[in-house]
């Protein structure tokens, strides 16, 4: 685990060199459906305030780029097109050579390092056509490891300036990374940062593991394993990388865990007899309440962000369909009616939606819902999409596509809930079963 | 010739399955049917079981439900299973690659019990059956289109030596 606590936020106002007066609603990207030209922006090589932050200074600028760039509302215009130079962060800013290259926004920034392994790195970000700095300067410090971090924290820092939604940025993905053919594959829990970078192997690959879930403050991960040579579910801390059998019950599997927004509530399926029901366990006092006492499929629940509802997929009307019911049990609501199957819903961290998987007519899709069922919309389609998770802002999906054959592999993907933005997670193999931390702190 | 290409293809599926499925419950005392080439002759070997009297049965899509066919060979591992009692089971369930991975788990576990059911009800002792879900996790075929998965979708039962659960 990086160090987390030492990436301190220290809130340090620049003054901004040619700050005339302060300008609200000035750049802004408003998320909608209409939203299709993105926001040319640029973002020079960071300042180098010694000698050993060179390195870092042009790949933080880079990374910040490749972040706001790949949420496709934004576009990077190359170094070449540029007329200015940034030599030092404090000098005014020539908004005039900007603005011929058509760079709505310019991010500036400078890193120190210092020889005990630490480094600041602040950054403004400039409104060029109304010649002003947007928000405040700001500086974060963290070690020289944490780097890709603290370019994340600006991007984030950037991003929310501008489209005032919350960010996601300096997140993570916890995952199961795959090798070795289809009838042999073998699985490794792993964890990378949301961007594919700093990819970390949590377990080895002598078990079968499954759809790993994050706690709501990412430090543990629930997630499923063979290892007992049955299909139980288990608590694993992130940073200590140790781990613990949830709820053994000789004679059954669990599987589907999922924390509440507490993170201390799992719900999870236990199939006992060829029969799959709810059960919900609090991790702190033990006790296990059974949640669902039906014949059919029980299965892929997913609290509601304040905890008092649970999304789930049931077959009990012949297939499976999206249901609501109390987190403590208690009467469904159907809440899926269009044509298909639906499954694995994962209700949104703003609240508002439901992402799913649906099966119709031999495709694969993810979608979204709302909470009532409707509106929905399809965001992808394939031979094999399943198994959503949100970003923790609630703007974009990651989710697993198998592909096709006797060859076929499963790799990560992400989509913009508008749908757009469709684009591969990098990992270094196959992978299925990716879960979005929270943004870190 | 149905019959030996049949027996042939077992042999090397299970084959793969003794080394490439380290999640096999039965680790420690699962049977080698590797072990002998005239094993299968013997009526009393794992071998046999496995090759004449049939070691798994298939399922329609999305179905648990048993087959004639199923139910002929469940009512034959039975009688193997009653003649042969130092052996327990394991039965995994299995399903093909279309359906999401929990669906496809509870299905599996579906498949497995009621493979189970039908032998306890042809006078197997439950305590000697056990059952699993590997859901669509190791299919035996791996092409995309229904010649390979109607052979996924399928309960096998898995011998063990020893008598209980």
């Amino acid at each position: 685990m990086r160090n987390l606590a030492s990436l301190v936020l220290l809130l340090l106002a620049f003054a901004a060199p040619l700050s005339a007066q302060e300008r609200s609603g000035p750049l802004r990207i408003t998320i909608t459906e209409g939203v299709i030209e993105p926001l040319p922006f640029a973002a020079p090589a960071f300042i180098a305030e010694n000698p050993a932050a060179g390195e870092f200074a042009r790949d933080i600028a880079q990374v910040i780029a490749d972040d706001l760039a790949g949420t496709g509302l934004f576009r990077q215009i190359p170094a070449e097109a540029f007329i200015s130079r940034i030599t030092s962060f404090d000098a005014p800013v020539q908004y005039a050579d900007w603005k011929a290259i058509n760079a709505q926004a310019l991010i500036t920034g400078a890193v120190s390092a210092g020889t005990d392994g630490r480094m600041t790195v602040k950054f403004r970000v400039f409104d060029v056509f109304a010649q002003a700095q947007l928000g405040d300067g700001l500086q974060f410090g963290g070690s020289t490891g944490s780097w890709r971090r603290m370019a994340h924290k600006v991007a984030d820092a950037v991003y929310s300036r501008i489209t005032g939604e919350g960010a996601y940025f300096d997140s993570r993905v916890v995952f199961v990374a795959e090798s070795g053919p289809k009838d042999a594959r073998k699985k490794r829990l792993a964890i990378m940062d949301y961007d594919g970078a700093n990819v970390q192997y949590l377990t080895d690959d002598r078990s079968i593991v499954l759809a790993p879930r994050f706690s709501p403050t990412g430090d543990r991960v629930l997630y499923t394993s063979y290892e007992s040579g049955f299909p139980r579910i288990y608590e694993m801390n992130v940073a200590s990388v140790t781990r613990r059998a949830l709820d053994e019950q000789p004679g059954t599997m669990t599987f589907a865990p999922r924390f509440g927004p507490d993170g201390q509530a799992v719900v999870f399926s236990l199939s006992s007899g060829g029969n799959t029901d709810l059960y919900k366990l609090n991790l702190a006092s033990g006790a296990r309440q059974r949640l669902t006492s039906a014949p059919s499929i029980e299965t892929a629940p997913s609290f509601s962000p304040d905890g008092s509802q649970i999304v789930f997929e049931s077959d009990r009307s012949g297939n499976q369909q999206l249901y609501i019911m109390p987190s403590g049990g208690g009467e469904a609501q159907r809440i899926s009616f269009g044509k298909g199957r639906y499954s694995t819903p994962v209700w949104s961290p703003r609240g508002d939606l439901i992402a799913f998987t649906k099966q119709y007519q031999g495709r694969f899709h993810i979608g979204v819902m709302r909470v009532d069922g409707s509106e929905e919309r399809l965001l992808t389609s394939s031979f094999l999409d399943e198994g959503p998770t949100w970003s923790p802002n609630g703007r974009v999906i990651m989710f697993s596509r198998e592909s096709q054959g006797a060859q076929g592999s499963s790799t990560l993907y992400s989509v913009d809930i508008t749908g757009r933005n469709l684009k591969r997670v990098p990992t270094p193999g196959g992978a299925s079963d990716p879960s979005w931390s929270p943004l870190q702190k | 010739m149905k019959t030996s290409f049949k027996l042939a293809a077992l042999v090397l599926v299970l084959g793969l399955a003794a080394c490439t499925n380290p999640d096999r419950f039965a680790g420690g005392n699962s049977v080698d049917l590797n072990a002998s080439a005239n094993a299968a002759a013997d009526p009393a070997s794992p071998a046999y079981f496995q090759n004449t009297v049939g070691d798994r049965v298939l399922f329609a899509v999305d179905q648990s439900t048993l087959s004639d066919e199923a139910r002929q060979t469940l009512t034959a591992q039975a009688a193997w299973l009653q003649a042969n009692t130092d052996y327990s089971a394991t039965i995994e369930g299995h399903a093909d690659e279309q359906g999401t991975r929990e669906y496809n788990l509870a299905l599996g576990a579906r498949r497995a019990s009621s493979a189970k059911e039908f032998l306890v009800s042809r006078g197997i002792a439950a305590d000697r059956l056990r059952t699993v879900s590997y859901g669509k996790e190791r299919p035996i075929a791996i092409c995309s289109d229904e010649s390979c998965y109607s052979q996924n979708r399928r309960a096998v039962t898995v011998l063990r030596v020893g008598t209980g659960g």
